[in-house]
């Protein structure tokens, strides 16, 4: 007889085992689903999570790493902060949005000014956008009590609306022969988010991550607000004992993620995308949340599971040029890994105990 | 000049993928359970259905595929919140960006092909419509009036005691997670085979989030639901109204309306749910808590 | 077997991992008796009822139920089987009204209308009446507790089982619940009645049998025992005495004027105009049966729910709009009933768990950062200090038993040198030795000068303890009593009496 028994304190190893494990049953139950549609399973894998490294075009995939896993981790470390209290903000995808939309309009604003403080002006109007469209929720559910969840989610969709209506309206290029979408901004010097160093892939953004990552590391382990927000998260009630006040914690929670979210989408558009379309969100934000909880909510474990991410994002491109494998492959392949890794959760939490009847 | 008439059959059509939606996590709820995951098995549903209906040439054919995909993805999340015991919140997401891969994934060849057309029903209505609109009493007696009902409502609000008085939390949640699952598929597949006539990919766009909030709205009723889901349906109809009157408002802030329109349906209703547990029918006293009996 | 006897258990043992909870248990209930269940927190008294009601099996051992084996694969079973169970936490559904909690509770409930007369008919016939139509959230601790016994005599059970039923009852009230149970003995009905209250055991029951660590060590009739005696046996040795010597009350450390405030949530209850006013060195006791406000009104003290300027004030400084960490700046600290998730984080180590109370007085936490150094040796001087058993400061507070962990609570606020203590239900499932220590500890803080309020459903304890007692009912403070000279009775009186509830009346 089987029994699960519960664990007195979160297991150390099993923290660190589980992701590997989930990425290990992801590998092999995914390789079975393109068995399924007729393609070389080994072949597949091989071709997702090794080639974009060390196969032939590494040399073009390689700096995309860090091009992909930067907003990842940039949007993730916010989120799992919230995660951390409870709170849900699902809806990083429309804070990206819009943080990549107000963060542009500071440069559409200005062009074509030369100056060194636009640059820096923008990331503060993308931080300021998420931050805005994070607060939504965050008054919206102390007020009147509204569900985050719902909330933040909704105004993804409207987000999606309003960069389409900026596409082609308020900010569609004037010199763009009548095509949807704004000016270019890698054009534009002042405001543009370059490769910093040749052939990296490393933009600001990638800077940008790894100060996120520094910082909600000292936030959640070192600083009186993160242990408040992790009491809140387990013990609410113990969280307002010790004085903390829920109110503040969600608008501080959903004020971080969606200013990290926002400065992700500035970052984006003013370097890899280059100009606000309809297509300005592709998906960032909701990945994000499969790495915040591949990383354990933890910020180095966010890091490598950004990195993984972005792998497979581009893996899946590259599994799609040379194998013709469906474009979604890489969608089904991150909602199995949440999938396992939240089965396989249970144990760092139960132990199994086999048990012999007397 | 617009016709009631016509605009009610209109919001009635524009109201039914909500409407089974948004039942199905009524019972999912009342078990205590929250699935997050509507969209997904939503859009499941809208996939099966289709494929099922195109390669039939049955719509009908089509509904129940619907209904037996949205069950079958369903039992991914029961596996993991009831066996597992994990997190309802991050399950129900995964489930969602799960099953909106699995049907991009799968979905490639239906893209430009048509749906099957499909006989109407007495009055001219839909069969699924009338299939809908004869849920919620079907539901409301079930809820309130039977024995099992009762069970259900007594599993979601305190699963402890249910434990205690001999009833199967699990199997109890089980089921209801599973018929949640089906009846999201139904709705769905009434996008693709009934409404849209075809296949895109992420065609649900955000109904199953819509219906999640009508849930709320409808204050955990079966005839709320009803009320939440027409008047989701009436802010779509006015809102293509508009646009087809071409208005002098961009037509993707137009669209934004049923988003908006259910944050505002939120914010009002949620203020006044704070004391109505004394009233009754509100959020059940176990919604989202995981159970895990020693023995 | 005798035909009198109605249950039997012979050699009943349970082991959970780790912990043998009941060990070659045996004894006997008579048809019409009333057999107590006594013991300590632990001792392993829910496990064994928990396998009569068929919630958890047995490992070894059988039991009997009228001649026949009884081996209830569930409640269900074991209901069908004659057997009924009130819970020590209800087993009742808020949101659900007292039929649709009744019909849940039987196997075959008849027809709507039906059962709502039953219900009438029968809770009238007991002295207990309830309305079938009115939602249980709305109803008092007293009234839900109906709600259970009406449950259970509708199925006419031949074996009755109560779990520390009074727990939730003034005395008048107990004394209406005895008058039905004896009533339903007379009828034949066999009850296992579980308390570690001693009086009320004494007066009221046939039998008793004593469990300790799982096992049966004593069965005798009560009533030719002493409560000292019966004590002696629950624990296994003789209770040690606390000493209340040499305190003298000083000046006014906190005063509350007129403080009101409204329910939190739908099942809270509202505070209406309370005052008092608390020396140094003096201890006032606050006694009330459970869900009258207690939870409040130590919401209202610890800072948890700010109040009306002008209505709290410590040392003459108004704290009414203060938050908990600005009250225990100025020295005004409490510890909540529930240990695990309001008094303590269950998940967290003993070593943060200082950090929910004591970062600024203990300057654990310094510009925002924490010093976990500072908060191991923190840690670690109370668990020394209060004799915590643990295996060390890294262990999670859900890991130490529920005394350890209340000597843990109480030692943290305890060692930052309190103005004015506050505690709910300091002993509240706690093993005797442990509640002994948290009563030393409590005299000794206000002997070194401290004001301490000890609010608490255990009358025995407030008598013990305190210099002033105050009832509170149903969210008012009634005017503070010298404890000296302080009977039962009175007490009774002042925590509202029986509540409304009528004399049976069959």
């Amino acid at each position: 007889m089987i029994q699960l028994v519960p664990r007195t304190g979160a297991s150390g190893l099993w923290q660190v085992a589980t992701p590997v494990l989930a990425v290990l049953a992801t590998m092999l139950t995914g390789g079975l689903l393109f068995a399924l549609l007729g393609h070389d399973p080994v072949a597949a894998i091989r071709t997702i999570f090794w080639d974009p490294l060390f196969g032939m075009a590494a040399s073009y995939s390689r700096p995309q790493l860090l091009v992909k896993a930067a907003p990842l981790i940039l949007i993730a470390s916010g989120l799992a902060v919230g995660f951390r209290a409870g709170i849900w903000n699902i809806g990083a995808e429309g804070q990206y949005i819009i943080g990549g939309i107000t963060g542009a309009g500071v440069a559409l604003a200005l062009h074509p000014l030369d100056a060194f403080w636009i640059f820096p002006a923008m990331v503060l109007a993308g931080l300021a956008g998420g931050w805005a469209w994070g607060m939504i929720p965050a008054l919206l559910r102390n007020w009147f009590g509204a569900s985050e969840i719902l909330v933040s989610l909704m105004l993804v969709y409207v987000a999606q609306r309003v960069a389409a209506w900026m596409a082609f309206g308020p900010m569609k290029n004037p010199e763009g022969f009548g095509f949807p979408g704004s000016r270019n901004l890698q054009q534009y010097p002042s405001a543009s988010n370059p490769e910093l160093f040749a052939n990296t892939g490393a933009h600001w953004g990638v800077f940008a991550a790894l100060a996120a990552v520094v910082a909600t590391w000292v936030l959640m382990s070192r600083h009186i607000r993160g242990f408040h927000i992790r009491a809140a998260g387990t013990a609410p009630r113990a969280a307002r004992f010790a004085g903390v006040r829920p109110q503040v914690l969600v608008a501080f929670c959903l004020g971080l993620s969606g200013a990290l979210a926002g400065a992700a989408g500035l970052f984006e558009v003013a370097g890899p995308a280059g100009q606000v379309t309809d297509k300005l969100g592709v998906g960032y934000g909701f990945t994000a949340i499969i790495v915040a909880f591949l990383g354990r909510l933890h910020p180095v474990g966010i890091l490598l599971a950004g990195l993984l991410l972005a792998l497979t994002y581009i893996g899946g491109e590259l599994a799609q040029l040379t194998m013709q494998l469906p474009a979604a492959s890489v969608q089904v392949f991150q909602g199995m890994l949440l999938f396992f890794l939240l089965g396989f959760d249970i144990l760092t939490r139960f132990r199994i105990v086999r048990r012999v009847r007397a | 000049m617009i016709d009631p008439l016509s605009v009610f059959l209109l919001l009635l059509s524009a109201s039914t993928p909500i409407l089974f939606a948004a039942l199905g996590e009524l019972v999912v709820e009342r078990a205590g359970v929250l699935n997050l995951g509507v969209e997904g098995m939503m859009i499941t549903g809208a996939l099966a259905g289709f494929a099922v209906a195109h390669a039939t040439g049955n719509p009908f054919a089509g509904f129940v595929a619907a209904a037996v995909a949205g069950a079958a993805i369903s039992t991914l999340f029961a596996a993991l919140t009831q066996a597992f015991l994990a997190n309802q919140v991050a399950s129900g997401l995964a489930l969602t960006l799960f099953g909106l891969g699995l049907a991009a994934m799968f979905g490639k060849p239906f893209e430009g092909v048509k749906a099957p057309p499909m006989p109407a029903g007495p009055l001219g209505i839909n069969w699924i419509v009338w299939l809908g609109l004869l849920a919620v009493p079907a539901i409301w007696w079930f809820l309130t009036r039977s024995r099992r009902g009762l069970i259900l409502r007594g599993v979601g609000e305190n699963h402890e005691a249910a434990h205690a008085l001999g009833y199967d939390v699990r199997l109890t949640r089980l089921a209801a997670i599973a018929f949640g699952g089906a009846m999201a598929g139904i709705g769905g597949a009434f996008i693709s085979i009934a409404t849209v006539l075809q296949w895109t990919e992420g065609m649900t766009a955000g109904a199953g989030w819509i219906a999640l909030a009508i849930v709320v709205f409808s204050n955990w009723t079966a005839v709320g639901v009803l009320a939440g889901a027409w008047l989701f349906g009436g802010v779509t109809v006015l809102q293509l109204r508009l646009q087809a009157a071409g208005v002098n408002v961009p037509v993707q802030l137009l669209s934004m309306a049923p988003y908006l329109a259910t944050i505002i349906v939120l914010v009002l209703i949620s203020g006044r749910q704070k004391y109505s547990r004394r009233a009754g029918a509100a959020a059940p006293g176990s919604l989202g808590q995981n159970f895990h009996a020693l023995r | 077997m005798d035909s009198a006897t109605v249950f039997r258990a012979d050699g009943v043992g349970k082991t959970y991992p780790g912990v043998r909870a009941n060990d070659d248990v045996s004894f006997e209930i008579a048809k019409g008796e009333i057999h107590a269940l006594l013991g300590e927190n632990g001792a392993g008294k829910s496990t064994l009822v928990k396998m009569i009601y068929g919630l958890v099996r047995p490992d070894d051992g059988h039991m009997t139920l009228l001649d026949r084996p009884h081996e209830p694969s569930d409640p269900r079973a074991a209901r069908a089987a004659g057997v009924a169970m009130v819970f020590q936490h209800f087993s009742l559904f808020d949101a659900l009204t007292v039929a649709e909690n009744i019909a849940l509770g039987m196997e075959n409930p008849p027809p709507r209308r039906e059962l709502a007369d039953r219900i009438t008919k029968v809770s009238h016939e007991f002295g207990l009446p309830l309305n079938p139509a009115r939602r249980v959230v709305t109803l008092s601790a007293g009234e839900r507790q109906r709600v259970e016994i009406i449950r259970c005599l509708l199925q006419n059970p031949r074996l009755l089982i109560m779990d520390e039923p009074t727990s939730v009852l003034t005395p008048q009230e107990a004394e209406l619940l005895f008058a039905t149970l004896r009533k339903l003995a007379a009828q034949g009905t066999a009850i296992l009645y579980i308390s570690h209250k001693l009086e009320e055991i004494r007066a009221h029951c046939d039998r008793a049998t004593i469990l300790r660590h799982g096992r049966v060590v004593d069965s005798c009739n009560p009533r030719d025992h002493s409560a000292n005696q019966l004590a002696a046996m629950m624990v296994g040795g003789e209770m040690r005495a606390v000493d209340r010597s040499g305190r003298n009350a000083g000046e006014t450390l906190l005063d509350l004027r007129d403080l009101s405030l409204p329910a939190p949530t739908a099942e809270g209850v509202a505070l209406k105009s309370v005052s008092l006013s608390l020396r140094a060195g003096e201890i006032l006791g606050i006694g009330g049966v459970a869900g009258n406000g207690q939870e409040e009104l130590l919401a209202a003290l610890s800072g948890e729910m700010p109040s009306t300027p002008g209505t709290l004030s410590v040392e003459g400084a108004d704290l009414s709009q203060a938050g908990p960490a600005a009250r225990r700046r100025a020295g005004l600290l409490a510890a909540p009933e529930d240990r695990l998730g309001h008094a303590a984080v269950p998940d967290f180590s003993l070593t943060e768990n200082t950090l929910l109370t004591a970062g600024d007085r203990k300057s654990l936490v310094r510009r925002g950062l924490i010093d976990h150094d500072a908060a191991r040796d923190f840690a670690q001087a109370v668990i020394a200090t209060f004799d915590v058993r643990t295996p060390g400061p890294g262990t999670a507070a859900k890991a130490l038993s529920g005394g350890n962990l209340q000597k843990f609570v109480i030692g943290r606020e305890v060692l930052q040198d309190p103005r004015v203590l506050v505690v709910n239900q300091p002993t509240w499932g706690v093993d005797a030795g442990a509640a002994a220590a948290v009563r030393q500890s409590l005299l000794d803080l206000a002997r070194s000068g401290a004001g301490v309020i000890v609010i608490s459903q255990d009358l025995d304890e407030i008598l013990e303890l305190s210099d002033r007692f105050c009832a509170l009912n149903e969210g008012r403070l009634s005017d503070p009593v010298p404890t000296e000279g302080l009977t039962l009775e009175r007490i009774g009186l002042m925590l509202g009496g029986a509540h409304g509830m009528e004399e049976a009346r069959i």
